[in-house]
């Protein structure tokens, strides 16, 4: 009953301000509800039970990515609307369809898979020898992903040089 | 139903009510302790030594007239005190006042972890109320206060990996128990890690010397040059909120939360009689005074200087110090 | 009705997905598009970690983990080029952006 109502208050909310998100015509105020948005998936992690990632949602996703996005924003003084300017050769009806049909392919595929029965080939996690959400993630990280997980932070690395040597002006 | 929906709310209202009284008279101790640090009485005209002077000043600023400008984006001017305020009480949910249930509202295992997101979200506040009040002296303010706020909550966030690492748990009650456990305040085993945590926290509630997005001299008063009347105070409330906060997440970490001094040492046993929420009290009380001590002491830094020591002094200290703890970890 | 399975999460994510893909194919400010592709994301990673809980299993949730790192990466990247087209065109329009050097 709870998580009911949990569930379903937050889909509404997550698929609205996704709504308002890609419909509202200032900029400025889509990257708020992107971050109302990604506040409410973090509320949704937690009735899943994945409480650390609900917490790196709102650290990394709401208190990081999203304010580069307001910076953004905020520098990109813009003296006309970008929608104003159209490409007569551009397909906007096209994408509409083409989107539609993204989206009965997907509900398709659930209709489809709904009702059978979950394939067994992935087995419950085996017995961690530590306790709890974050410690059974940061053994799985360390271990049998520490590879992966290295090759991330290398990722991480090589993103901030290149940003940076973007950002600068001399380019 | 008593236990899961009743109790929890109340502890909600005794709290946030216990947070917005403490603050108005924060407001007037902050008043009375620069005034005396620069040889002045400070408020004295109402009440006996200017006390009810922590009444007076809420109602003069309900009472005052609500301005929105002309040319602001409405529903974000609106939006943006509330998005400062609601993270510093919301971050208040995972402090505990003591060790018995009684005492927090809840004691989450990623606790510290979920102080630091939520105080992340607080800097929306702050950028939007600048760029929402179209004026250019708070959109400068703005933009100075994003880039030193993301800087800075680098620096705390790295600084307290090496606490993580020290105490093996993200719960603040976890945490403090770990010091009992240890026998010591973490204060003296981390002591690099706390001097950078209480200048990361200057930095992040926007105190001299780190006040740049508020600075009056320069920027007529910073993000909140705009705002008026009951707007205006919701963002001094989000300011003190936030200082009480970090004072107490620094007294939990580092000084022992509610635990007696030496608390491994038998012989002062005897100090057990006090209760522990006076000791936290008391230690937050320290905290406080000694925000309102380093604004009456130090000038403003300028802004490039604020970016280096962020960039090139705490991050790289703090990083160090989460190799030497592993490292002491590993050995010990 | 009132019990809530996996494929509720899946049909939110379904959604969400489709939300984003409308906005990527439609709007033509570019970094709409890339918040467009950050709720995409985000949908995913509802999948994975509805699937997560379902089979009891944290694997799901440690590609989470790893597509929160990617997103990061992918927007410090992506906006740093944006800024620098910015800077030489004055605009962020994505239909103005149809020339590979200038």
């Amino acid at each position: 009953m709870a998580e009911a109502l949990a569930f379903y208050t937050l889909s509404i909310l997550i698929l609205g301000l996704g709504v308002a998100v890609i419909t509202t015509p200032k900029t400025v105020h889509s990257v708020v509800f992107l971050v109302l948005n990604f506040l409410c998936v973090a509320a949704l992690y937690v009735v899943l039970q994945a409480e650390f990632l609900a917490v790196i949602q709102i650290l990394v996703y709401a208190g990081g990515i999203v304010v580069l996005y307001l910076f953004v924003v905020m520098l990109v003084n813009l003296k006309r609307q970008p929608e104003e300017h159209q490409d007569p050769r551009r397909l906007a009806k096209v994408g509409l369809v083409l989107s539609g049909a993204v989206l009965v392919e997907l509900a398709a595929i659930v209709v489809y898979s709904y009702g059978r029965e979950p394939s067994s080939v992935s087995a419950p996690s085996p017995a961690f020898p530590v306790q709890g959400n974050i410690e059974e993630l940061g053994w799985l990280l360390y271990t049998d992903y520490l590879i992966p997980f290295e090759v991330a932070s290398v990722l991480l690395l090589v993103a901030m040089v290149g940003a940076i040597i973007l950002a600068r002006r001399e380019l | 139903m008593l236990d899961t929906l009743v109790i929890p709310l109340l502890k909600i209202v005794v709290l946030l009510n216990a947070i917005l009284i403490s603050v108005t008279f924060m407001v007037l101790m902050e008043r009375k302790v620069i005034a005396w640090a620069q040889s002045r009485l400070g408020p004295m005209r109402v009440g006996p030594y200017g006390v009810l002077q922590a009444i007076v000043d809420p109602i003069k600023l309900i009472l005052k007239e609500d301005i929105t400008p002309v040319k602001a984006d409405k529903m974000l001017f609106s939006l943006a005190p509330i998005l400062s305020l609601v993270p510093a009480l919301v971050a208040f949910a995972v402090v505990p006042f003591g060790g018995d249930e009684l005492f927090y509202v809840a004691d989450i295992n990623v606790g510290l972890l979920f102080f630091l997101s939520v105080t992340s979200i607080g800097v929306y506040g702050i950028i939007l109320a600048g760029w929402a009040s179209n004026s250019k002296y708070p959109l400068l303010a703005s933009l100075r206060a994003s880039a030193q706020l993301i800087s800075y909550e680098i620096a705390v966030t790295m600084t307290l990996v090496s606490v993580i690492l020290t105490s093996g748990t993200l719960s603040m009650v976890g945490i403090v128990e770990a010091q009992l456990a240890d026998g010591v305040w973490y204060g003296f085993i981390q002591p690099v890690a706390f001097v950078l945590v209480m200048i990361g926290a200057l930095a992040e509630t926007n105190r001299v010397p780190f006040d740049l997005p508020e600075a009056e001299t320069e920027l007529t008063g910073g993000f909140h040059t705009e705002y008026s009347g009951m707007r205006f105070s919701l963002f001094f409330l989000a300011e003190y909120a936030n200082i009480i906060v970090i004072s107490a997440v620094t007294a939990l970490l580092f000084f022992g939360g509610w635990l007696r001094p030496f608390p491994n040492v038998e012989a002062l046993a005897f100090l057990d009689i006090i209760p522990g929420w006076i000791w936290l009290f008391g230690k937050i009380f320290l905290f406080l005074y000694l925000f309102m001590w380093i604004r009456a002491t130090l000038p403003r830094y300028r802004y490039d200087q604020l970016m280096r020591i962020g960039w090139k002094l705490l991050i790289p200290i703090a990083l160090a110090n989460i190799v030497v703890t592993g490292i002491v970890k590993v050995l010990v | 009705m009132l019990e809530i399975t996996t494929a509720h999460y899946t049909i939110l994510s379904a959604a969400l997905f489709s939300i984003g893909v409308i906005g990527v194919l439609v709007r033509r400010n570019i970094i709409i598009i890339f918040m467009a592709i950050e709720l995409m994301l985000n949908a995913v990673n509802i999948n994975l970690v509805a699937h997560a809980e379902q089979l009891q299993n944290l694997i799901g949730q440690v590609f989470v983990v790893f597509v929160i790192a990617v997103a990061a990466a992918e927007a410090a990247v992506g906006l740093g080029i944006l800024l620098a087209f910015y800077r030489n065109k004055e605009t962020v329009n994505i239909d103005e952006m149809n020339v590979m050097r200038w």
